[in-house]
């Protein structure tokens, strides 16, 4: 659970009280606070954030795959307050989907086509959730632990 | 090059024809490889989706297979035009997980470089968008300067562009002598190049016409959708990772953050140049207090020794074949550190868990989030201003696809 440093953090304890469940911990490294959150209330904390808490800027989203864990999925949003000047880090554990950020935050949209692209992660309610970075027909998501850096064959234009 | 598709719509009106242009990946104005496809009614356009993708090289993937010294050297190949920036980037998020102390002189030559970077930049940056809206002497002028600047680099790295010279824990080599001599030419030199662009196109009427009011979108639309750097400035929004939160010692320097209220692409340009005489400022400052001292930290398990003490003395020899055979294990921890590039906020997101690899690098590239914001941008004007909204942005497409 949150440390008692962590619950003085206004926007913590902010947070803590509006959606009590959705935060599962945090820590503090290098003056960086990353909070866990439940992956299904991701949407509600980040729309308490932005709303609440003045986090106007979703810096980017990204996964980290923490292979062969189980979940294994960290889906990592960086958040900054331009106003304020504070950035903050929010972290959810998911096994194959959770919910799109785009409602909330627009820009959200390319980021999560990426993760989608890259990691095999499904956004529910994303408005355009299609390959970004790979070819459209490319089989498997390359930045997986268990996908190999080296020997995979793709041909381009050529016929099958 | 371009394909295009006529629909005719039966409306009110009568019959519309509606196209679909395929700009790209190959036109010479989407600097790179990116391709935009055009919904036009007429001259105007309707829909505007930019297909990224072309330069996908799996660096981040890469990262994963190298050691934490080697992928300094991919870094170099993210934004190409901002090399020391990125180099920069990735040094200071894996010397904090480490705890690294780094020297005086080699923060302060990491300011000073950063900020040549950001002229070279801006100057491959002017000529090309200048060029786009015809403009083309300004292409030969700013380009003169630029190699300047690369003949710096090549002095202090050997290599123009991939200079990978700012490294984990300091700089790879000391400055050679005569080089200062050559920065403070510049120093003198520059100041009236700048003159001679803005009297090119300050007062040029078609510059001004095809830059004046075009391009414009709301503060709000632009933070929502993730625009940095000089176009979000341009907005009246002082962001700029240097005064937010400052890294090797910007604190200790005297700039200003140029920022203007007009949101056009004039406006772009006017900060971008008043950025280049404030990073002028900034080299002369950190030209006249450079520190005497070190440019590599002093802890011999994790930086390189000095060529000389490695063929000189037994320790030495054996740290330099630990560390180049092993590589280092950096502390299981993530971080993540925000430098200001010149496209805008550039983040290294790096992830360690104990051992002599990462878990994960990823790098939040400002292309990527001011292309995103590129279709609101451009929408529902001509398609002769969207090619002066997408010069205005500067993008780099290594930087956006990674």
């Amino acid at each position: 659970m949150l440390s008692e440093a962590l619950l003085e953090n206004e926007t913590i304890a902010g947070l803590v009280a509006a959606h009590p469940t959705a935060v599962l911990g945090g820590v503090t490294q290098f003056d960086e606070i990353t909070l866990t959150i439940e992956p299904g209330e991701i949407v509600a904390t980040l729309a308490y954030l932005k709303y609440h808490q003045k986090f106007d800027r979703l810096s980017t989203v990204t996964a980290v795959d923490r292979y062969p864990l189980d979940p294994r999925f960290e889906i990592v949003y960086h958040l900054q307050s331009v106003g304020r000047n504070v950035r903050l880090r929010l972290r959810a554990s998911v096994a194959t989907e959770i919910a799109s950020a785009t409602i909330v935050y627009s820009g959200a949209n390319w980021y999560e086509r990426e993760v989608f692209d890259l990691f095999g992660v499904v956004f529910t309610g994303h408005p355009n959730l299609e390959r970004i970075m790979m070819p459209d027909d490319w089989k498997g998501h390359p930045l997986r632990r268990d996908f190999p850096t080296h020997g995979f064959k793709y041909s381009y234009g050529e016929q099958q | 090059m371009s394909e295009t598709i006529v629909e005719h719509q039966e409306s009110e009106a009568g019959t519309t024809r509606r196209m679909t242009l395929n700009m790209g990946p190959q036109h010479p104005s989407t600097h790179g490889v990116l391709r935009v496809v055009l919904e036009l009614d007429g001259e105007f356009i309707q829909k505007a989706r930019p297909e990224i993708g072309y330069l996908h090289t799996g660096i981040e993937k890469q990262c994963e297979a190298l050691n934490w010294q080697q992928i300094i050297t991919l870094t170099d190949r993210v934004d190409y035009l901002a090399n020391l920036s990125n180099n920069l980037c990735y040094s200071l998020a894996v010397e904090k997980l480490l705890g690294l102390e780094i020297p005086p002189k080699a923060q302060w030559m990491r300011v000073l470089l950063a900020e040549l970077t950001r002229i070279g930049s801006h100057l491959v940056w002017l000529g090309t968008h200048a060029l786009d809206m015809g403009a083309m002497t300004m292409f030969f002028l700013t380009f003169r300067e630029r190699e300047e600047l690369m003949k710096l680099f090549e002095m202090i790295s050997g290599q123009r562009l991939m200079t990978s010279y700012i490294r984990i824990g300091g700089l790879a080599l000391d400055p050679p002598r005569g080089w200062e001599k050559l920065v403070r030419a510049f120093l003198a030199d520059f100041p009236s190049k700048i003159d001679e662009y803005e009297t090119l196109l300050n007062n040029n009427p078609i510059w001004l016409r095809r830059t004046k009011g075009i391009g414009v979108i709301s503060v709000e639309s632009m933070l929502d959708v993730g625009i940095t750097g000089p176009v979000i400035r341009a907005a009246g929004i002082p962001l700029d990772a240097r005064k937010m939160t400052p890294y090797s010692s910007y604190e200790k320097f005297d700039f200003a953050v140029p920022t203007s209220t007009d949101n056009d692409v004039y406006a772009r340009y006017a900060v971008r140049v008043a950025e280049m005489r404030e990073s002028l400022k900034i080299v002369q400052q950190a030209m006249d207090g450079m520190p005497e001292g070190p440019t590599r930290a002093d802890a011999h398990r994790l930086v390189l020794p000095e060529r000389e003490k490695m063929k000189t003395q037994m320790e030495a020899l054996i740290y330099h074949f630990k560390i180049v055979t092993e590589g280092i294990a950096v502390p299981e921890g993530e971080v993540f550190q925000v430098v200001e590039s010149p496209r805008g906020e550039l983040g290294y997101y790096v992830v360690s868990d104990g051992t002599a690899k990462p878990l994960r690098v990823h790098m939040r590239t400002p292309s990527f989030g001011n292309l995103q914001g590129l279709p609101r941008l451009i929408e529902n004007r001509q398609i002769a201003d969207a090619i002066a909204v997408m010069g205005s942005l500067d993008f780099v497409l290594g930087d956006c696809d990674r």
